[in-house]
């Protein structure tokens, strides 16, 4: 199972803070990427914009990462404290 | 020494300033920032303000922005403060506060701790308008070149 949080704008749009998934066929973020769309087609808009984060385990990483069970996973747009 | 807060509760400039300066006689500068809330934020004007964060993240991210810090400057203290939650106008939302042998070193080390923070803490505003509708702010251009100017000064 790899957990899955949305932040922030994401997180109204989507209408979703948090999903778990099964690891099955799912090796990087791209691939978690994937699945969600296939199965909320309408999630792509947001998912697949050029400028949304994504972070593992608290660390920002890129699409192509690894990750196996037990892992969290965020998306998040780009952040704006200060 | 080196501290690190994540808090809704408003902060006190007086107490932190106190706890860089308590029991310190080897710094001569203390440089401290405060981020407050104001009413006029990119072309709106502004009622409130709500923070989000990453719980977990937040903390790692602004650890890892001091450990930075510390690496490439002489800082003795610091304290990092950052509010989250429901803000109203002119609320303080975050402190860095610096103590060091040198003024430009504390000058120095604040201003990349409030650039790194700004582009690599996972925080975001939403902010209300006067006119009663919420906003999520857009991450501006600038804080991005203010962040890679230090990745520059760093080759």
């Amino acid at each position: 199972m790899i957990t899955v949080l949305f932040f922030a704008s994401l997180k109204e749009q989507l209408g979703c803070d948090r999903i778990d998934l099964l690891c099955a066929n799912i090796n990087t973020i791209n691939d978690i990427k994937q699945s969600l769309i296939v199965d909320k087609p309408q999630w792509s808009k947001w998912l697949l914009k050029p400028s949304l984060l994504c972070a593992k385990n608290c660390a920002v990483v890129n699409g192509d990462c690894p990750v196996t069970s037990g892992d969290e996973v965020a998306f998040f747009p780009p952040v704006t404290g200060g | 020494m080196h501290y690190i807060a994540v808090q809704e509760k408003d902060f006190n400039v007086g107490y932190e300033y106190q706890q860089l300066i308590k029991d310190n006689s080897s710094d001569g500068a203390v440089v401290f920032f405060v981020g407050r809330m104001r009413e006029f934020n990119q072309g709106q004007n502004v009622s409130a303000l709500t923070l989000e964060h990453y719980p977990g993240m937040t903390e790692k991210a602004l650890n890892d922005i001091i450990i930075e810090a510390r690496q490439r400057f002489n800082i003795s203290r610091s304290r990092v403060i950052h509010r989250v939650g429901d803000l109203s106008l002119q609320d303080q939302i975050v402190f860095v506060g610096i103590s060091s042998p040198h003024r430009d070193e504390a000058f120095a080390a604040a201003q990349f701790i409030m650039d790194y923070l700004k582009t690599r803490a996972p925080f975001w505003k939403k902010e209300t308008t006067s006119a009663g509708n919420s906003i999520w702010l857009d991450a501006t251009e600038s804080d991005a070149t203010a962040a890679q100017k230090w990745a520059q000064s760093n080759d």
